[in-house]
């Protein structure tokens, strides 16, 4: 049974995802989204009971090294692509109100 | 057209300059990419100043050289230090990678030539190249085609004669199926076979950088190169590495072929269908035995694919929030303001899609039913192969449904673009590697691909047959006008 997303749950997911999606393409994902959730709902069919899920194809284990320090790239070189930076630090718009604080 | 092998010979030999050769790409590019579209950025000073270096070095020095003076293209999705590296989005529009990929410096050190970065579908989410903020790519065989994705920018260099070897990357037929649709040769290595270290993610347990090239002995001799272990890349195995050019002449008698009913069902374009059939009868004319088996959860692949890589998608590109690099809105007030509105102005529609199908899938209330159950298919899916392995040393079938689609015939429905990955995504869920060689052309003149498929870790068993097919055959020297 597909599970056709309505639009206030389409606006849900674009919150989630930090999207600021505007009402056309809310409405225009709202109709591609449930075309693919109705589609991939066919793995409903298959029996996973008692199956491992994989998370990575190829056996993986911890990796660990030394416990020594490296160079890094330093402040210089990781803030060149920085939209806005001062000093050695990134700049953003601020996180909290004034009366908040 | 000539190969990398016979550059590089020339270069060590001292019978070409690295120079020449160079220019002799760049060439190619500045008269051609006009109309083709492949590159997104050309590395001229770049490429002159390796070049240059390499004439410069002692003869003895450059005789260890196996790229010695090799021009390539590399995805526009693999970090450079020296050039931009834009994923084709305009949320990295001007982002230059504080360092370079693993395989980027492999490459260096290995005397190849990177003379530009090519286009690919945004954040190497497509199989068109059409979702590109930055231009159309055309297929060299009818350029009103498209052709495929999302390596699309570096099939077309190659097929194109442009560079005789390109890098792409694979994470559900990604390097695939651009190379079955413009006719050359594309191998997806065994998940953590080649290090992913400055390659930008996308979905991280599926994601794998492999070779295009003309011939099946070029795309070995780069494979040698790239593969190998990495520390920078804890998921990148340490196994040793085969020399995948040494076991290219061995016969192939003997060898099982596995054909899977599965892949050969319906919508397999006629066209398509006989020219893997006819590749088949060359195999075993070869002395290959093919062998029917089963791969019944086939046709799950594609939801189980779309739910896991757009799952991982979601979580990776949360990094594009206009703090550290890329683009940033001009006209937030707050914080998470800045966040939504940079990310809406800079990502594409089908990375959108992409990111809220992976979210909803993760969300509360779905993350069972859907990204939960698919990694739990993934496992039989895997095992659908493992108990094929079982019994046979390749599965061959064909790379896509149909030859190459014209452009804008498929952009408006993103399912009908998901379905056509079907022959390709298994690979990548089992983490195999697989390969596409070309194998002939349809009725309307446009090239039809062979896929191979191995276990895990035999890629030297794959070349090896591809090459036997292909030095047998004379389909990949025939090339667009």
């Amino acid at each position: 049974m597909a599970k056709l997303l309505t639009e206030s749950d389409v606006r849900h997911i674009a919150t989630l995802s930090r999207l600021q999606l505007s009402d056309n393409e809310i409405a225009m994902m709202t109709e591609e989204l449930s075309a693919i959730v109705g589609y991939v709902d066919q793995l409903s069919e298959v029996d996973v009971e008692g199956v491992v899920p994989t998370a990575h194809a190829v056996e993986v284990q911890n990796v660990f090294r030394d416990d020594v320090v490296r160079d890094s790239i330093g402040a210089d070189k990781a803030l060149a692509n920085a939209p806005e930076r001062e000093e050695t630090f990134f700049k953003v718009p601020k996180v909290l109100d004034q009366d908040t604080v | 057209m000539t190969t990398a092998r016979d550059i590089s010979k020339s270069v060590r030999d001292g019978n070409a300059t690295a120079v020449d050769t160079a220019k002799s790409a760049l060439n190619a590019i500045a008269e051609q990419d006009e109309e083709l579209g492949a590159f997104v950025c050309v590395c001229e000073e770049h490429a002159l100043a390796q070049a240059e270096r390499i004439d410069a070095m002692a003869a003895d020095e450059r005789k260890k050289l196996s790229l010695a003076g090799v021009p390539i293209a590399l995805k526009d999705n693999i970090c450079t230090e020296f050039a931009p590296t834009t994923c084709a989005s305009k949320i990295l529009d001007t982002f230059k990678p504080p360092y370079s990929a693993h395989v980027t410096e492999k490459l260096v050190d290995a005397g190849a030539i990177i003379v530009g970065k090519t286009n690919l579908d945004e954040f190497a989410m497509g199989s068109s190249t059409e979702n590109s903020a930055k231009c159309i790519t055309r297929n060299p065989w009818d350029r009103d085609r498209v052709p495929g994705g999302s390596s699309g920018g570096s099939a077309v260099s190659v097929a194109s004669g442009m560079t005789p070897i390109a890098l792409g990357s694979d994470t559900g037929g990604s390097i695939r199926q651009p190379a079955s649709l413009t006719g050359v040769v594309g191998l997806k290595p065994t998940y953590g076979r080649v290090s992913r270290y400055g390659l930008v993610a996308f979905g991280s347990s599926l994601d794998q950088i492999g070779p295009f090239a003309r011939t099946v002995e070029d795309a070995a001799l780069l494979l040698n190169v790239i593969a190998g272990a990495d520390s920078r890349d804890s998921t990148c195995v340490s196994a040793d590495v085969d020399d995948y050019v040494a076991s290219l002449s061995e016969p192939i008698t003997g060898k099982k072929i596995g054909i899977a009913r599965e892949y050969f069902g319906e919508g397999l374009a006629d066209g398509t269908r006989k020219q893997v059939e006819a590749a088949l009868d060359k195999l075993r004319e070869l002395g290959a035995e093919t062998v029917e088996i089963k791969l019944p959860l086939t046709k799950y692949g594609i939801a189980c694919y779309y739910l896991i890589a757009t799952a991982e998608a979601s979580s990776n590109l949360a990094r594009y929030d206009g703090v550290h690099y890329g683009h940033r809105s001009q006209d937030a007030g707050d914080i998470v303001e800045m966040y939504s509105a940079s990310r809406e102005e800079g990502f594409g529609p089908e990375v959108k899609r992409r990111i809220m199908l992976g979210t909803y899938a993760l969300s509360s209330g779905y993350y069972d039913a859907y990204y939960l159950r698919a990694m739990k298919v993934r496992t039989l899916l895997r095992r659908d192969l493992e108990n094929a392995f079982a019994k046979v040393d390749v599965i061959c079938s064909p790379v896509t449904p149909d030859t190459a689609f014209k452009i804008g015939e498929k952009s408006s429905d993103p399912l009908a673009m998901y379905l056509a990955d079907v022959y390709t995504i298994t690979a990548n869920l089992a983490g195999i590697p697989a390969m596409s060689v070309p194998c002939g052309f349809d009725g309307a003149g446009l090239p039809v691909g062979l896929q191979l498929m191995g276990p895990a870790f035999s890629e030297a068993m794959l070349l090896n047959v591809a090459h036997q097919y292909q030095i047998y055959t004379n389909h990949h020297e025939r090339v667009p006008s």
